[in-house]
């Protein structure tokens, strides 16, 4: 029997988020993690590989990132550079391919864990561009006529936010997840990760601070759980008493990033 | 292996596909669910669900189908007559053990056997019948891992079938998602490549060309990456005639949103006078002037409307709908300073063409701009015409006359 993933000390896993990482590893096919912001989608892939133990590859994907960059480059530049002088060999034009973060994946000795960061953020027809490749875990180098074909199917995390719709062809690949907020016990438990020593009393305050913020609507920003961890790391070295959370909301800044929002919250804790 | 669930998925407007569905048996086979329901559950969630705002829908697909009873309101009334809300039952861990879960169809028998032989008045207690807080399989307020529950709303031990009636992921649910990428396809065929940034492309054509010329020895020449600097004004009409229309047109405004980077818009109502509106309330505004001079004439301009008006609001000094408004000259003129302008602009229609082909304003205005229908095709033609503008541009006197024609609007119209 293979090792399950469970979660890690450190990363929380729920049971419905386990059972998908593990669903996904068995099928062999990418998941797709959204979520809010915060919720610890990139993390989970992190996770994950420690679980494991096995090595992660991370692939950022940004504005003007390709497809084909995650496949394989072909640096014909450095080629036609070395050309000039007669120290490297540019007859082998193997020498001058290199592999992207997929291609890596794919010819490891063992099974990786490849994340694939941000999706959402490449060019509208990035994951479509990419279909193939993650169906049949192959692709091909026109250059050298070589065809490359994973030796070990990696368990593929793709987390996105949301920013683009992604093409209904790419989702029907995918195994998805919709990494829900966590609730007032979960987040204890979040919290209790990184401050095992925090006080019971303290800890129930900032909870109850955190979720009254969070259900104010009109923000634009709502504080998510790495905030909350920050905001904890930033009362619990400040020496914070639980009776002034109580009261106040001693550094805002932590919690909330856009000054709309402060004066939302300023205004809402004290409305006269 | 649950087909029936796949049909129940489309008639609440899930998007399953057969692919997914092979998949999700292929998962069975594997013994994934580990023959559990509730991780059958969120198994076939993750494979057959692709978005959080239809998790609402396939949790309501979901009750419907493993609950296994019709939505039948008068078959659960009669049955929740029977069914008091009493103590709950308390079980030690050991009894827990006990009570196996049962399979689902063993368990929908059950129920069907049950209520055939009217097992379900006021039952209290007991391993069997339907009642109240019992160890049987259906009923409410129970402990049974693999219980039917009926009505109540919430369950006390959460150990029930339907996890799925709570509905937890209603808040993502919208009746109204924003699908716009269709449209931001059709919109990123609207571009003007120019060279920007660094000198990060190689030149090829150059890069041979001076490598001859150095007799074979490599010259690497580089030139800078094209990006899409296109800009467009995005002109649209609120309120009124256009109400019905709203919802188109908000998700053509939120696909050139995050598709065009450099977007203006501006509001008007009915026609296009000497203030464009800044926002949609229609509170603030800048002079339509202003708007002519300050960008240049590489904007391409986009006006959304229906075009359908009386013909005095496009034709009359002061003859704005609104009645405090007063315009010192006649609309079309506007329409045609914009157009002067702006080389490159389009009409786009909410109605079908052979209906703003007859009003008479529609009419006028599609000889200014040209008009089509707010359609994917529509759209498609339109970025065509923006890249392309080729048809001749009216020309005033064309204007006047159709004010000179203002009480012969059939001339105006053939």
């Amino acid at each position: 029997m293979k090792k399950q993933f469970k979660g890690t000390e450190s990363y929380i896993a729920s049971d419905a988020l386990s059972e998908v990482v593990n669903a996904a590893t068995a099928l062999g096919r990418p998941l797709l993690v959204k979520g809010e912001p915060g919720t610890g989608k990139t993390l989970l892939a992190h996770a994950v590989a420690k679980d494991l133990g096995k090595r992660l590859l991370v692939w950022n994907v940004k504005s003007t990132t390709k497809a084909r960059d995650g496949l394989y480059i072909y640096d014909t530049v450095q080629r036609l550079h070395d050309s000039r002088f007669s120290d490297h060999d540019v007859s082998d034009i193997k020498n001058y391919i290199r592999m992207g973060k997929l291609g890596e994946a794919f010819t490891a000795d063992e099974q990786v864990v490849l994340l694939i960061d941000e999706i959402d953020k490449a060019d509208l027809e990035f994951p479509n561009n990419l279909l193939n490749e993650l169906d049949e875990m192959s692709f091909h180098i026109h250059e050298t006529d070589e065809t490359i074909s994973a030796r070990h199917r990696p368990i593929v995390i793709i987390t996105s936010n949301n920013e683009k719709e992604l093409p209904d062809a790419f989702l029907r690949r995918c195994l998805f997840h919709f990494i829900a907020f966590p609730d007032e016990q979960m987040m204890e438990r979040i919290v209790k990760v990184h401050h095992p020593d925090i006080e019971n009393k303290l800890l129930a305050e900032i909870i109850k601070k955190f979720y009254w913020v969070r259900s104010l609507d009109s923000l634009r920003k709502k504080p998510s759980t790495s905030e909350i961890i920050d905001w904890v790391s930033a009362l619990v070295s400040g020496g914070v008493d639980p009776r002034r959370v109580k009261k106040e909301i001693p550094f805002l800044g932590v919690l909330i990033k856009k000054e709309q929002d402060i004066d939302i919250v300023l205004a809402q804790a004290n409305p006269y | 292996m649950f087909t029936g669930f796949f049909f129940t998925l489309k008639r609440f407007g899930v998007p399953v596909s057969i692919n997914e569905w092979m998949t999700l048996q292929e998962a069975l086979k594997t013994g994934l669910t580990d023959a559990s329901l509730s991780v059958f559950y969120r198994l076939a969630r993750a494979i057959l669900v692709k978005n959080e705002s239809y998790y609402d829908r396939y949790d309501r697909a979901f009750t419907e189908y493993f609950k296994g009873i019709e939505s039948d309101d008068i078959l659960v009334d009669e049955i929740l007559k029977g069914l008091e809300d009493v103590d709950p039952l308390t079980l030690t861990e050991a009894e827990k053990r006990l009570l196996q879960a049962l399979p689902l169809e063993e368990v929908l028998e059950n129920f069907r056997k049950q209520w055939e032989e009217g097992h379900f008045k006021g039952h209290v207690g007991g391993d069997r019948a339907i009642g109240t807080g019992g160890r049987s399989t259906q009923g409410a307020f129970g402990y049974n891992p693999a219980g039917v529950r009926i009505g109540q709303g919430y369950g006390r031990h959460g150990s029930a079938i339907q996890i799925a009636e709570k509905r937890e992921f209603r808040n993502y649910s919208s009746d109204m998602i924003l699908d716009t990428r269709v449209l931001r396809v059709a919109l990123s065929k609207l571009r003007t490549l120019l060279p920007e940034g660094p000198l990060d492309e190689l030149d090829i054509d150059n890069t041979i060309d001076k490598t001859c010329r150095n007799a074979g020895d490599p010259e690497l020449v580089w030139k800078r990456s094209r990006k899409n600097k296109i800009k467009v004004l995005l002109i649209m009409d609120v309120g009124g005639s256009m109400e019905p229309y709203h919802w188109a047109v908000s998700k053509l405004f939120s696909a050139a949103k995050s598709q065009i980077k450099d977007l203006k818009h501006y509001y008007f109502h009915n026609c296009v006078y000497q203030d464009l509106w800044t926002d949609i309330e229609r509170s603030s505004s800048i002079p339509t002037s202003d708007v002519i001079n300050q960008y240049d004439k590489d904007y391409k301009v986009i006006c959304v409307g229906d075009a359908s008006m009386a013909p005095s609001e496009l034709l009359d000094v002061n003859g704005c709908i609104e009645y405090f408004y007063r315009n010192e000259e006649a609309g079309i003129w506007w329409l045609h300073k914009l157009m002067a302008r702006f080389p490159a602009s389009v009409w786009l229609n909410p109605m079908r063409r052979r209906i703003f082909e007859t009003s008479l304003s529609g009419r006028m205005i599609s000889k200014i701009f040209p008009m089509f229908e707010l359609t994917l095709d529509g759209l498609d033609e339109a970025i065509r015409a923006l890249l392309k503008p080729k048809r001749p541009r009216i020309t005033p006197e064309e204007i006047q006359s159709f004010i000179n024609r203002r009480n012969r609007p059939y001339q105006i119209m053939y």
